[in-house]
């Protein structure tokens, strides 16, 4: 068996989101990036997991963006997989990464497909959509686990204010979130392992972009709290209530 | 030419998040000079010409039981069949659980430039331009959009629901419907429960509350205020709750009118998820805890002490 799955960077969760060239570009100055948690935790842990239940599984990691993107993916064979695939692209939308992918995966004939619920940037939750109709794969979107036997899949997804489960042939794109696997940590043997393995870098089919950053902006401070005492809920609750309508 | 609103087939009622979706498409369509008509797949239990009450003229049908089942490749066909013969230039659906498994594919289907999470009305002064969270509700974006067709999904409680006094038609579309792929074998509800992203009021608690058996309280609290329950990350990791109440950067995003945080320190991606919020609680019993930094109102104090006292007022308050 074939797994694609989707590797994005994301700048840190700790990172200090600020905007340079008048709010039209983020501004990378100072942050650290990782890969995209949905990506690693979920999709790229249960990949690993699939290979270890089924040794003559193949995993390969894709990740569309420019060398700096590099150390990210080196991060993700490290956890496992046995080679990467980088576009050799920057873009922010969605459609034309997706593209990018959607060729990949129909050269590489993935019999399986995962990618994150969302990147922690751009909260698009497109791509896994996106390559599925470009693919033509079925699409199992916010699944929360996904076991295999043979070339049936059985998912459990969530659903508004429950959870389904489901049954599919492969092949298939999954979008991945929590309850799909624990986080993993890279070890010493993994990190030596991943200098060693393919990195391949191709360039990006012609695609189109659909969508465009115009400008970023930032929400409005808060204008301060206002503390109450702690022998006086009450007087929250009528604040609440006559101040903020909120109750 | 339309704007062509996804309403989520719930089967017996309409969801909050299509009630918002239908008003929000009905405010586009105004803006565009267009009719605003929804579409919905499979059969419902309910009357949909009372739809027309969020300004929806006409609302096409597809009615197919296979469709009361939502997948994907199926879904993102029939709609694309719908899209066409009404010449639909924009459509919209809700971020929510079902938009964002069909709205992405749709949006490949048609080439059609997709703003999902969009927080506010589409500005159309110069070309097609969407507010949407980034960076986790850090910041907003605002997009762009190059294609004769767009789609925008909106975020759940991001715009307010408008009701008037009109009826909608209901049209029947006979649409070719493709055999599912996928079969669903069972379905889990939480029922009469409040979904988390579309609760006005969110009660959500953290470490602070020491272990899940003292987890009665915040429900009670939750219970008296109508509210949904939430969690911190370390509190659905260790189990004490399920993973579907874990709110921040890796959890849900909400966007409620009060949150209510219990014993959470308030690290950068609990607040994340939830900073959008538009009044916020904070009980904490550390004065330096970070939370407060984004807080409207705050209790420095023992949660253990002050949040049967809070049950207690808001009961009397509501007499
Ligand atoms: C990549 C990444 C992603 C993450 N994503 C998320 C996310 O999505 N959501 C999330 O929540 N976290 C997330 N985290 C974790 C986050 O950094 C914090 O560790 C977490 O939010 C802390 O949870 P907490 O506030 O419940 O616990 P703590 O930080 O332990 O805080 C407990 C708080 O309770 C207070 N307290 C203790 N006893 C009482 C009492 N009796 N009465 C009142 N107050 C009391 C303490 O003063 C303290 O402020 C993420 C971390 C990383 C690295």
């Amino acid at each position: 068996m074939k797994i694609l799955v989707c590797i994005s960077k994301t700048p840190d969760t700790t990172a200090k989101i600020a905007f340079t060239d008048n709010n039209t570009k983020f501004d990378v100055n100072g942050v650290q990036w990782i890969i995209n948690p949905y990506d690693e935790w979920y999709a790229l842990v249960r990949a690993i997991e699939l290979k270890e239940a089924d040794a003559s599984t193949v995993i390969h990691l894709i990740t569309v963006g420019g060398p700096d993107a590099d150390p990210i993916i080196r991060k993700a064979l490290a956890l496992g997989g046995d080679e990467a695939i980088r576009v050799n692209a920057e873009s922010s939308d969605s459609y034309f990464i997706a593209m990018q992918i959607a060729a990949i995966v129909k050269q590489g004939a993935y019999d399986l497909v995962l990618a994150g619920k969302e990147t922690i940037d751009y909260n698009g939750s497109s791509i896994g959509g996106m390559i599925s109709e470009l693919s033509d794969y079925p699409y199992v979107a916010l699944a929360t686990k996904f076991e295999l036997a043979g070339t049936k899949a059985t998912i459990t997804r969530e659903i508004e204010g429950g959870e389904e489960v489901c049954e599919a042939a492969l092949p298939l794109t999954v979008s991945c979130q929590k309850g799909m696997a624990e986080a993993r940590i890279p070890n010493m043997r993994g990190i030596m392992a991943a200098r060693t393995k393919p990195l391949k870098v191709v360039e990006p089919i012609t695609a189109d972009t659909l969508t465009r950053v115009a400008g970023f902006v930032l929400p409005p401070a808060k204008a301060g709290v206002k503390l109450v005492p702690a022998d006086n809920v009450e007087e929250l609750v009528r604040l609440l209530h006559e101040e903020a309508k909120a109750i | 030419m339309s704007v062509l609103i996804f309403i989520d087939n719930a089967g017996d009622h309409i969801r909050k998040a299509s009630q918002e979706v239908l008003s929000y498409g009905a405010k586009v369509a105004e803006q565009l000079g267009t009719t605003a008509e929804g579409i919905i797949l499979g059969t419902v239990t309910y009357d949909l010409t009372t739809l027309g009450k969020y300004g929806v003229k006409k609302i096409h049908q597809v009615k197919d039981e296979s469709l009361n089942q939502l997948d994907t490749q199926v879904y993102t066909k029939v709609i694309a069949q719908v899209a066409e013969a009404t010449g639909a230039q924009v459509l919209i659906f809700s971020n929510n659980v079902d938009g964002k498994a069909i709205a992405p594919r749709l949006s490949a289907r048609l080439k059609a430039g997709l703003v999902s999470g969009a927080v506010a009305l589409p500005d159309t002064t110069e070309g097609f331009v969407v507010r949407k969270n980034v960076f986790s509700g850090k910041a907003f974006a605002d997009i762009a959009v190059n294609t004769a067709i767009k789609i925008v999904s909106l975020s759940p409680n991001a715009y307010k629901i408008v009701t008037g006094d009109g009826t909608a038609e209901v049209v029947n579309f006979n649409a070719t419907v493709e055999t599912s792929k996928i079969k669903v074998t069972s379905v889990t509800k939480a029922s009469g429960e409040i979904l988390l992203t579309e609760a006005e009021i969110v009660v959500s608690a953290g470490r602070g509350l020491k272990g899940p058996e003292n987890w009665g309280m915040v429900e009670e609290l939750a219970k008296v205020l109508h509210a949904a329950t939430a969690c911190s990350r370390p509190v659905a990791d260790a189990h004490w709750r399920p993973h579907n109440e874990h709110v921040g950067q890796t959890g849900y995003a909400i966007a409620p009118n009060l949150y209510i945080a219990i014993g959470i320190s308030g690290a950068i991606q609990h607040l994340a998820g939830v900073n959008r919020s538009k009044v916020i609680v904070v009980i904490n019993k550390d004065p330096e805890a970070p939370f407060f930094k984004a807080a409207d109102y705050g209790i420095v104090g023992d949660a253990f002490e002050i949040i049967p006292k809070f049950t207690a007022a808001i009961t009397k308050m509501k007499g």
